[in-house]
């Protein structure tokens, strides 16, 4: 069975349609990247995936392992495994990070049915992970990403990611404000999570994250619509001739 | 004495005349207030001449305010009109209605409790289950007042204080509400029903926190409350008030007043839990609950703390305050307050700086949901001879949905160029996109918006006895629920 499956997937925000029929299937252990001009609808496709209310769905369907995604609140998504790594992660003051990621993580447990984790437990299992991200301890005594740097944040989703295990890890620009040393680590960081089990859709604007996280299929959305899709070379193909060529080739179909 | 005492017999009898049965079969006095009421109660009580004095005196000026049509209107609340004489001044304290067990009672009530985390036992105490012999909570009691008794502590109801240590309750009773402080103290003066009273001797540290809980025959709660306690010369001692279980009452007014004294290095912490009928989802009905809360500081390095978690009553209208005369002394007020529906709160506190070195902490904590308002109301005074006097004010106000309110008014007093004061405020919001973020990690939104707001609560939490905080933190989720979505 597929992982995930758009199918004819239209998405409006304010009356204006921003995707206007999009097909997708990812597999198991597949790794698709989605990339595009500003404007086309990356982020609108990331944000529908992971539920959020503003988007309003207009035709088309999702499902997600057979379920109907769309049916579902955000965090039912979550915990049936979709995982948006924010492009721009909110601060929330009075929770420290360690506290709110045991709660999630507990959360999700509880709804899979899934014995929660004490802190006896989870500390040593979070701490491995903060190495694995070559994040301070002290960090996560602080609250939910107050005063973290554009890195530290970016990290930090990519932190939560590796608790939370989850089957489709949705990564929204997690390139953006990133510089060399950061985007190696966060790379890192995803790659490690990589297995048969686990999907990824990898919504960047600049081909340099996919050097480190190389995809298994590239999509380009253009103006809410995937004009082309091929391998890891479509990217370097891009890189070289830019958004625009794609354009004139699918005006010219 | 003898004189009075059979004066009191036949006022006692004469009521029965008026048409006042048996306790069991009635329990109020007819409704109105005049001089004869405070006679009654007092009389009910059998109290000493001089506590029925000192409630007629307070009556009297109660009275002229009333006809001089002096009731304070200058709070940031609404409400209407106030008929004092539609009100039953005196109830025995009744037998509540007993109900066989716990499933007669209404599920919503049983559904809080449960939701509260309340034992089973507390729960059926609360709901006026017939208590069965083997019911623990009174051997509790016993061992309890065993230790405090070891201890040479004093802590009873305040109407058995004025009959076992009325030259206590003379010397204390008034000294830091005086009857003529404001309009509802001076009600609650004339008209207190009960409430607690300790005194805890020199030296002394009170082997256990108390708690109306234990007080027994504390089942039911006063209308005007009065208490009392005195902490004497190194003494400490930690109170705690009210419950997290929803209360329901039909008389809406209450007006309590408590006054707590602190002699030299001496120490009171008091805790409030208060979660009365906040009226219905459309605010009607729910409890006003205009208190007069006030600590003196007498003593020298002295200490009084208020912590205060407010999520009841449709209106709640209270200051605990410090009155810092003590060189050294210090004055703490720490305090959530939740307006949810339509509820309104003015609340704050007075940190009145009178000797040298004294200082202040307040931390007030207001969330606004639904169609609430919340209004933070705080006086720092520093006078002139407070040499040294230390301020620091933190008030922070969270709004939860765009149709509640939240508003502050800082009144600061400096007469002394050495006072050093800081000044904090912040409102915000809790955002969209916070939300979000929460539940896209698989918290479902009411867990997420408890999140959010326990982790704003924290440093009030944080001075609750811990038994309170755990209920503190639960009270808040349930309270707040239907507030998002």
């Amino acid at each position: 069975m597929s992982f995930l499956e758009i199918k004819n997937l239209h998405v409006s925000v304010d009356g204006h349609e921003i995707l206007k029929g999009i097909d997708l299937t990812i597999n198991p252990g597949e790794v698709h990247s989605i990339m595009g001009p500003n404007g086309s609808g990356k982020s609108t496709l990331a944000q529908v995936l992971a539920r959020r209310d503003a988007y309003h769905v207009t035709e088309g369907s999702v499902t997600l392992m057979g379920k109907d995604l769309l049916e579902m609140k955000p965090e039912e998504a979550a915990c049936e495994g979709i995982f948006l790594a924010f492009q721009y992660p909110v601060e929330i003051p009075g929770i420290s990070n360690a506290y709110f990621l045991r709660s999630a993580l507990n959360a999700q447990r509880k709804f899979r049915g899934e014995e929660e984790m004490d802190a006896m437990d989870f500390l040593p299992f979070f701490r491995e992970k903060l190495k694995l991200l070559e994040m301070d301890e002290k960090l996560m005594n602080r609250s939910l990403n107050e005063g973290f740097s554009g890195g530290e944040k970016k990290r930090n989703e990519v932190l939560q990611m590796s608790i939370l295990q989850p089957r489709m890890a949705v990564l929204d620009e997690t390139d953006s404000g990133l510089d060399i040393d950061a985007l190696r680590i966060v790379a890192n960081g995803v790659n490690g999570l990589r297995s048969p089990e686990r999907s990824f859709l990898v919504v960047t604007h600049y081909q340099r994250l996919l050097n480190y996280i190389k995809p298994d299929f590239v999509h380009v959305l253009v103006d809410g619509r995937i004009l082309r899709s091929g391998g890891p070379e479509l990217a370097l193909e891009l890189e070289d001739k830019g958004y625009g060529w794609i354009e004139q080739e699918a005006a010219a179909v | 004495m003898t004189t009075n005492t059979d004066t009191i017999r036949n006022l006692a009898q004469q009521d029965y005349k008026w048409g006042f049965v048996t306790e069991i079969e009635e329990e109020r006095i007819p409704k109105g207030l005049n001089e004869d009421v405070i006679r009654l109660i007092s009389a009910k009580k059998n109290e000493p001449e001089f506590m029925r004095e000192w409630r007629l005196k307070a009556y009297r000026h109660w009275a002229s305010l009333e006809r001089a049509d002096a009731e304070p209107k200058w709070a940031n609340i609404k409400y209407g009109p106030i008929n004092y004489q539609d009100i039953s001044y005196y109830s025995a304290p009744k037998q509540k209605k007993q109900l066989n067990s716990l499933d007669e009672l209404d599920p919503e009530i049983l559904r809080t409790y449960e939701k509260l985390g309340i034992p089973l036992a507390e729960q059926k105490m609360l709901a006026g289950v017939a208590v069965d012999a083997v019911f623990d909570s009174v051997s509790v009691a016993t061992t309890f007042k065993g230790k405090l008794a070891e201890a040479g502590v004093i802590f009873c109801s305040f109407s058995e204080a004025v009959e076992k240590h009325p030259e206590l309750v003379k010397k204390y009773l008034g000294s830091v509400v005086p009857v003529t402080d404001n309009f509802f103290a001076a009600l609650n003066s004339a008209v207190f029903s009960d409430g607690s009273f300790v005194y805890v001797p020199k030296g002394v540290r009170c082997p256990m926190e108390l708690s109306t809980y234990f007080r027994i025959n504390a089942a039911e709660t006063g209308q005007f409350e009065r208490t009392l306690i005195i902490a004497d010369e190194g003494a400490y001692v930690s109170y705690l008030e009210g419950c997290t279980a929803p209360i329901r009452d039909e008389n809406q007014l209450h007006a309590a007043v408590v006054e707590l004294i602190a002699l030299d290095n001496a120490q009171i912490k008091y805790s409030t839990v208060q979660n009365w009928y906040p009226g219905d989802k459309q605010g009607r009905g729910g409890i006003y609950n205009f208190v007069t809360k006030r600590g003196a500081c007498r003593g020298v390095n002295s200490k009084i703390s208020w912590t205060q978690v407010e999520t009841g009553s449709a209106i709640t209208w209270k200051y605990p305050s410090c009155i810092l005369q003590g060189e050294g002394s210090v004055g703490e007020f720490y305090s959530v307050a939740l307006t949810n529906n339509y509820q309104q709160a003015d609340t704050g506190t007075k940190m009145i700086h009178i000797g040298k070195n004294t200082s202040s902490t307040v931390v007030s904590k207001g969330i606004s949901a639904g169609h609430g308002q919340n209004t933070y109301r705080g006086q720092v005074k520093i006078l002139k001879g407070a040499q040294g006097a230390r301020n620091y004010t933190q008030c922070d106000s969270l709004l939860i949905g765009d149709k509640c309110g939240a508003h502050t008014f800082p009144y600061i007093e400096v007469k002394n160029s050495s006072a050093r004061m800081e000044h904090e405020a912040s409102t915000s919001k809790i955002g969209e996109d916070q939300l979000f973020y929460l539940q896209q990690r698989g918290l479902k939104a009411e867990d997420a918006v408890s999140m959010i707001v326990n982790g704003f609560c924290k440093q009030v939490f944080r001075e609750l006895p811990m038994e309170f905080a755990v209920e503190a933190q639960k009270l808040l989720s349930v309270s707040l629920e239907g507030s998002v979505g």
